[in-house]
Parts: structure tokens; sequence; C-alpha cells
């Protein structure tokens, strides 16, 4: 989901000159694009050797650390905005991780790929688990342990009390405000404690 | 191409007050550069050595036998020099020997000027923070205001993290390499092993055995032994060693079980077993060249560094007045100084909404490793300074 018009949609949900977190940061680019267009600070978090390094070169700061064993490096509502950006999917502790996200940042924004996009739907129903660009992966090989739906994360949110301030979905680069559920391939969540 | 350099000294006749306390006075700092000081003086590196190394960081001495030249290579030489990560085309690198060590500068082997004699165990107490007066003070000889980076390993990332607190306007990274904020009582424990090995050795004389013509060499070797146990891991020594004895090293194991050579010796005196021999090599190479005082000097300055002691234990607010940007890395098999030292450092940066990233690196060697090569860690630091050199050339450019 690196495309540059899905993380201009996601940035625009970031206020300008926030302390940002981003777990699961990958090789930065989200981090280096909220620096240098909305005056942000901040910090990512990522396991991956690969990506601590792309973020070195490009200058972000990296924390190395496996999401899976928790946010305790930080404190409470220590940062404006805490980013979950196609991570949920690859954590052992998602639950967990949703809740820390809300503990730890005063807006916790959560973006993650909706299964019950209309196309993953079609091939289920026929039978097979769905191929696709945003779920590239065969189900024996995909690093995605967690697979949920848009209608799924609110349940989740609710569930652990957390008050959902928006949510939509994104297709193609473009916010997707009607039965996003159906129509987009990614699911995005605003929420605060 | 081999990088020949030459170490250098500078005297310094003033007082230098101490953290104890006592001052000292007319005394030498060594040191080293490598690469050339650019004209704004914006791309000088300050490498802070461990335990048992010295301004000795990159190159060879010249030597007219290849072999003796080659033996002289600097401890830190896989990291520093032309084209390494840390790059001397593009940096000014110093080396420098703190106060206290044995291979230059101003030691407890050197002449106390005012008792006119050999300071022994006179010597004072000195601390990392006096070592980083120390090398404020040279680096103001050198007129280099601000350090484009400080970088060390181990009690160097102590000094490169003490750096950003005493002279905060004065650093502009640091690379603060398996380190942590103090030592455990675990460590302390150690370094107290060691310097009782030492001390009670009876060629110490009280840190006076120059005067006898003695050197405890015994304590020395014990000393190391224990120390070179704790610098590497389990695995990494069952790795190398195992269980092998001594005399069927090289033998292939069918022939070591049936032969005479893979016996026993059924004697608790001999060196039975590799790794005792081994051990025995380091500790007895390190005892003809290490000087005891220099030990306990080197040790006691690692249990007293705590910049937090002074905040009621509150390492945020130690680390409030940094300014520098920092790299933190760590190695997961490091128990000496393990990667949870350095997410206490990476914490209280945080804390402090300071620049920082760390990598924690997956490498077997134990502590050992911050001074060996693992791609994935040369390769951060590479890019690390690489950034710290885009830094310096926008602001020259600017």
């Amino acid at each position: 989901m690196s495309d540059l018009a899905t993380m201009q949609a996601i940035a625009e949900l970031v206020p300008m000159g926030s302390r940002v977190l981003d777990l699961g940061c990958g090789d930065g680019a989200l981090l280096d694009y909220l620096h240098s267009t909305r005056n942000c600070t901040g910090y990512g978090i990522e396991i991956d050797d690969a990506n601590v390094l792309a973020c070195v070169k490009r200058g972000v700061n990296v924390i190395q650390l496996n999401l899976d064993e928790g946010l305790a490096l930080f404190d409470d509502a220590s940062f404006d905005v805490v980013l979950q950006i196609d991570t949920l999917q690859h954590l052992r502790n998602a639950e967990v991780m949703l809740r820390e996200t809300a503990r730890v940042g005063r807006l916790g924004i959560v973006a993650f790929p909706n299964f019950a996009h209309w196309p993953n739907r079609l091939s289920v129903l026929l039978g097979r688990m769905p191929v696709t660009r945003r779920l590239p992966y065969q189900w024996y090989d995909t690093p995605n342990i967690r697979v949920g739906t848009h209608a799924d994360l609110r349940e989740l949110a609710l569930h652990n009390g957390l008050k959902v301030l928006d949510s939509f979905g994104i297709q193609e680069g473009r916010s997707v405000r009607f039965a996003p559920n159906l129509l987009a391939g990614t699911s995005v969540f605003l929420f605060t404690r | 191409m081999t990088l020949i350099v030459q170490s250098q000294s500078l005297h310094f006749d003033e007082p230098l007050l101490l953290q104890s306390g006592k001052s000292i006075h007319d005394y030498d700092l060594t040191f080293e550069t490598y690469g050339t000081l650019n004209t704004d003086k914006s791309n000088a590196v300050l490498v802070c050595h461990a335990l048992n190394a010295s301004h000795h960081v990159a190159g060879v001495y010249a030597n007219t036998d290849a072999k003796i030249q080659e033996k002289s290579t600097g401890w830190w030489d896989n990291m520093i020099g032309p084209g390494k990560p840390v790059d001397t085309d593009h940096f000014f690198v110093i080396g420098i020997n703190n106060l206290g060590s044995c291979f230059g500068s101003t030691g407890p082997m050197h002449i106390n000027p005012d008792a006119k004699k050999i300071y022994g165990a006179d010597f004072p107490v000195v601390t990392v923070e006096d070592w980083v007066n120390a090398q404020a003070l040279l680096m103001d000889k050198l007129g280099i205001k601000v350090l484009a980076a400080l970088m060390g390993g181990s009690l160097g990332g102590m000094q490169a993290l003490s750096w950003t607190l005493q002279y905060p306007d004065r650093v502009r990274h640091a690379v603060v390499i398996a380190s942590a904020p103090n030592l455990t009582a675990e460590n302390i424990a150690f370094n107290e092993v060691a310097r009782r090995a030492i001390v009670t050795d009876p060629d110490f004389h009280e840190g006076h055995f120059y005067d006898y013509g003695v050197i405890p060499k015994r304590g020395l070797r014990i000393a190391r032994m224990i120390g070179h146990i704790t610098y590497l891991s389990d695995d990494v020594m069952n790795a190398k060693f195992g269980r092998q004895l001594k005399q069927s090293l090289g033998l292939d194991a069918a022939v070591k079980v049936n032969s005479q050579a893979g016996a026993y010796n059924y004697s608790t005196l001999d060196v039975e077993f590799q790794i005792e021999s081994y051990l025995r090599h380091q500790g007895d190479k390190f005892a003809e060249y290490f000087d005891a005082n220099t030990y306990l000097l080197i040790t006691r300055a690692l249990d007293y560094f705590d910049p937090a002691r002074q905040f009621g234990g509150d390492l945020t607010k130690a680390l409030a007045i940094a300014k520098a940007k920092f790299l933190l890395i760590s190695f997961t098999t490091d128990w000496r100084f393990s990667p949870s030292r350095s997410r206490e450092l990476v914490k209280a940066l945080l804390d402090n909404n300071h620049d920082v990233s760390y990598a924690e690196i997956d490498a077997p060697h134990g502590h050992d490793a911050f001074l060996l090569d693992d791609p994935r860690y040369t390769s951060i630091v590479r890019s690390y300074f690489d950034s710290i050199l885009n830094e310096i050339s926008l602001k020259v450019a600017a």
C-alpha cells in the first residue's frame, strides 16, 4: 500500500505538526512524507532488518522492536497520532495492539486490507481464497495472519471501548464513503480512547 | 590500500579538575587522526575507546616487516578508514587515549610531577565525565568546536552519551553501540572479581609494583579471563570450543574417542579443555601489555558512570539536556550490555522527543559483536554516517 495516492489519503488524516508513532513503518516512506508535507515529527517501529536500514538511509527515526512484545516503551498519550498502516494483519496480538494504539496515541489510525471487498467475496463464493493486488499472497504463504473486514474492525473497536471518530474505505487511492465494506480494498479507522 | 598512521601527543599544563575533587596537571593526551579536517571544521568524528583499547582505532603503524605492520592494525579498522562505514575519505576521525590508560596518555605508570615518583596507586580516580572533559580540551587544541559525531561501543558508548550531556552544543550526532546508561549489579560484580584478582596478587604491592620491578601478571591474567568470558555468548563459545580437548585438536571425532589423544588426563592442573587453553592464552597475552592499575581505574570508571544518579535515578530527566541526534545499536546475544539496557536509553530519548534510531542486531557473538563484521550492523553505521555527510554538505551549500 505504498502507492502515493493511498499514502496521501492517510496523511490527510494526520493533523499538521503532529508527533507521530508509526507502528510497522516499513521503509519509512509515510513518516518521510508526513515530515516533509505536514511538518510532523516522530518515530517508526520496525522489526525487519532491511526496513530498519531503509529508514536510517532516509533519515527517518526508527526503533527496531517486535510489536508482539507490546509498547511498554511508550507512555500513555505520549503521541498525537499512532499509525498502524497495514500492520494489524501481521500481529499475533492484534487486539492488544489496537488497545495499545489507543493508549499511546491521542488519535489512532488503523488501515488494513478489507477482506469483505467484493472481489474477495466473489473469489470465496467461487471456492477459492482471493489473490489480488491488495492481497497478493497465496493462502499458504501469506504473511497476513489476521484476515478481517471493515465491519469486523468496527466490532473489535467497540468491543474494546474505543470511540470511532471516523471510518471509511480507500480504493484506488480514493476515499469510499458508501458501503466501504463492499466497495473498498482498504479499510481505515480513526479512533480514540 | 593500507592506511599508515602515526600517533601524536599534546601536553596540558593547566590542572584538570576531576569529579572526585582532585585534579591532575602536566598531563599528556595521546591521539591519532585519520582523514582531513574540512575548512569549516564540520566533519570531525571522535571515537571513544572501551576497557582495553586505545587511540589506535584504524590503520597500521609503518614497519618494514609486513607481518609486524599487519599486527599493528587498529582495533576498529573494520569500521573506520578509507571507504569503510565511517569513511575517512570524508570524515576527519580522531581516536584518543584516555587519562589513566596505558597506551600513551598520562597514566599510573608515569611520573607524578608533584611527588616526583611514579603514580602507581596514587593516580587519581578518573570518571567517564573526566575523560570527556579532557577530550574536550583536546578538541579545543585541535580547533574543533563542534563534533559531527561521537562514536563508541561499550564504555566508549558511555563517553559518547556523556558528551551529549556535558557538551550538548558541541555534538551533532552520538553513535552509542552495545552500551548502557549504567552498570547493573552483576556487571559491577564481574569488575570486582577482576579487581580482586589483581589486588590480591602478591606482586601488586598496593599498586606500587613498579618500584619492585615486578608486574602482578597472575591477577591480570585472571581479570582478563573472566572479562573475556563475559564478552562472548554461550553459543559462540560452544560453537568455537565446545568440549573439545586440547590434545585432540584437529583430530576427527572417531579418532578422538578411540585413541589416546581423546582420553582425559584425570588431572586438575593440566590444561584439559580447549577453552581453558584459549582463556589462558588470552590472559597471558593481556598480562604482557596491560597495566594493572589501569585495569582498576577503567573498571571503576565503568562502575561509577550513571548520569541519572544526580536526577534521582530518572534517566529521562538526565537526558533532557542533550541536543544531539542518536543512533543506538545493541546485539541480541550481548548479556554484558544487553539490548534491554539500550532500550532504557531509547525510552529516555523518546520521552524527551530527541531524534533517535535504534537497531537491535540478531548477532551470535555476544558483547564482542560490536567489534566484528556483520553486514546488518556495518550497513546501518554506514548509512547513518552517509546521512551525517549529507547534512554537512547541505550546510556547506547553504
